[in-house]
């Protein structure tokens, strides 16, 4: 060979430093343990310096002795698993945190009494009462929500994805992604200007209307995205079957993406239940139970939490409610997510032999 | 039951591009026609005009005539749900509604179109399954999603649903290109027993299977890529393979192509 220039880089042995599967936790472990002590050495108080500091000297320690042991190939690809694992804890701490400190403080007054009861003759500032009303108006405001969005936003998706060509499509796209963007602020003066023009009193469906609002956009990306994985073949199928095209989306593509499109609900739905600035606006909070959506101020528990926070001049009996009011609303959209997750499972095209 | 299909002058467009150019042909009732050809000649297009599935694809649109028996596919008030019941299309891969079990599947073309009696839909199954070679395989799990068969037990449940709606003409699309030599006989025997009842066009880049199963053949060819395809010729699948009277057609089945 004339042309034997270029240099062999790979090992001679195929069996090259291995570093054992152990080493990285040894490597956390470490620098935890330096991170500490350069904490304490150098005065910091702040616990979060000290995780940041940890993390920078994860991510450096696996790449100096990932190079020296396995060589550099190995160091970036362990650098690159240690980023990773990094930036996986510091999304999840503030969350474990969250529902930790939730369900410490929630705990306290969430039983059967409080779960049952109303605030109608407790006083903000006292103990007792409950979020009976709260619940009631809660469910009766997202399911009416959900009766109008959800319908609407799944024809609108179907529309886009096996209908839509052109202008009006391009249209509807487009106000879908001005909607997903619209504050629920916005969403909710707008159904109070209506209300301020027919001249009508809060109420808890005014509250549904502005949360279907808000609801809509969502409900439509989710489901569009999930028909648009449908492979065509099955339309064309159904198609060559002489299969109405109408029929053909209600009998094929529907129950298909069905999963899909449910989970999409539920996570809008999940949405729309923490919502608290509409409800400000149009249905007002009561402290006394209101079943009737359509008549009369109700509660809602995003709104009662706020309303225990900052109409009780600092009363700990109030903070506690607030507290157990806001993992009931955690707990509820949990629930929600848990039973789409069942349905999505249940209907999802099934594999099995 | 089978009709005859005349075709003259069809030209079919996706959107500016011309994709096949001008092709008149006839084919027989009870009998196998092989459409072969070159990759991107437009034989997949040609077959889906002639049961108007080439008109779904955005931007599909079809000139000339298809007739079926007298009548014109293309004419001004045919519903072209109506065409797809009267011809009826199998796909180049397996293509089972997977939220559907074995039964449902064969039954679906009846069940979404609304047309049969609840009473007769076991027999229509059964009939189908039987038709298409798969009821010894698959009797005991009718209930079973059809994903769950293999794929050339998958095909055949295809062409059992595609049956089951008793079509006038059957078109298949490259049925066999998907699955292993076996399975490929089994559909090819399908086919021979098909053809007793139904008018077959079947698209295939296997020669030997078009020698096998066709009774006449078709050769398709593209001037060059971005030319519509055109029809070289078609005649009896014994001449065109033993003596055609195009040479491009000997070329390209001896492989002296390109």
């Amino acid at each position: 060979m004339s042309t034997a220039a270029v240099t062999d880089k790979r090992p001679n042995s195929l069996r090259s430093g291995h570093l054992p599967k152990w080493s990285p936790w040894a490597i956390a472990g470490g620098s935890v343990v330096v991170a500490a002590g350069i904490g304490l050495g150098a005065g910091l108080s702040s616990k979060v310096e000290w995780g940041l500091i940890a993390a920078i000297l994860y991510v450096l320690g696996t790449f100096v002795i990932a190079t020296m042991v396995e060589g550099k190939r190995q160091a970036k690809d362990r650098v690159a698993t240690s980023l990773v694992w990094v930036a996986f804890l510091i999304a999840v701490i503030p969350l474990v945190s969250l529902i930790w400190t939730t369900v410490k403080r929630g705990v306290k007054v969430l039983d059967p009494y409080f779960l049952t009861h109303s605030m109608g003759i407790v006083a903000d500032s006292e103990p007792g009462g409950g979020i009976y009303h709260a619940i009631i108006g809660s469910l009766e405001q997202v399911g009416l929500a959900t009766l109008i969005g959800a319908p609407i936003g799944v024809l609108t998706a179907v529309y886009l994805v096996e209908y839509g060509r052109g202008k009006l499509a391009r249209a509807v796209t487009f106000f879908v992604d001005v909607m997903t963007g619209v504050p629920s602020i916005v969403a909710g003066l707008f159904i109070l200007s209506l209300m301020l023009m027919l001249d009508m009193q809060p109420f808890g469906f005014a509250g549904s209307l502005a949360l279907a609002i808000l609801m809509m956009p969502v409900v439509v990306r989710s489901t569009e995205e999930m028909l648009k994985l449908v492979p065509n073949e099955l339309r064309e199928a159904s198609l060559a079957l002489g299969v109405p095209k109408w029929r053909t989306i209600l009998k094929v593509v529907l129950p298909t993406s069905i999963g899909g499109i449910t989970t999409g609900i539920m996570l809008a739905i999940a949405r729309i239940a923490g919502e608290t600035a509409p409800i400000l606006l149009l249905v007002w909070g009561n402290s006394f139970i209101n079943n009737n959506p359509f008549s009369g101020a109700q509660q809602a528990l995003p709104l009662y939490i706020y309303q225990q926070y900052a109409n009780s001049s600092g009363s700990t009996a109030a903070y506690d409610r607030a507290w157990a009011a806001s993992l009931t609303l955690i707990a509820f959209v949990m629930i929600l997510n848990l039973v789409a997750r069942g349905i999505a499972r249940w209907k999802a095209p099934k594999t099995g032999r | 039951m089978a009709k005859r299909i005349d075709v003259s002058g069809l030209t079919a467009y996706y959107g500016s591009h011309k994709a096949i150019e001008d092709i008149s042909m006839t084919v027989e009732p009870r009998s196998v026609t092989a459409f072969i050809g070159p990759s991107g000649c437009g034989k997949s297009t040609f077959l889906r005009t002639l049961n108007r599935m080439h008109e779904v694809t955005p931007g599909g649109r079809v000139e000339g005539k298809v007739l079926l028996d007298d009548e014109d596919l293309y004419g001004a008030g045919v519903d072209p749900v109506s065409v797809r019941r009267e011809v009826g299309m199998v796909f180049q891969r397996p293509n089972p509604f997977p939220t559907m079990s074995i039964f449902d599947n064969v039954a679906a073309g009846l069940r979404l179109n609304g047309s049969y009696k609840k009473s007769q839909l076991n027999d229509i199954v059964e009939k189908s399954l039987k038709g298409a070679n798969l009821w010894n395989e698959v009797k005991d799990r009718l209930n079973k999603p059809g994903s769950g068969l293999s794929g050339g037990q998958q095909q055949r449940l295809c062409i059992a649903r595609a049956i089951a709606v008793e079509p006038k003409v059957l078109l298949m699309d490259e049925p066999c290109s998907a699955l292993d030599p076996i399975s490929t006989l089994a559909i090819e025997d399908l086919i021979g027993e098909l053809k007793e009842r139904f008018t077959i066009v079947i698209v295939t880049h296997n020669m030997q299977q078009a020698a096998r199963v066709s009774d006449r053949t078709a050769f398709f060819n593209l001037a060059a890529v971005g030319q519509p395809g055109r029809l070289i010729e078609i005649d009896d699948t014994e001449r065109i393979f033993s003596n055609p009277s195009v040479q491009a057609t000997e070329d390209y089945i001896s492989g002296r192509f390109g």
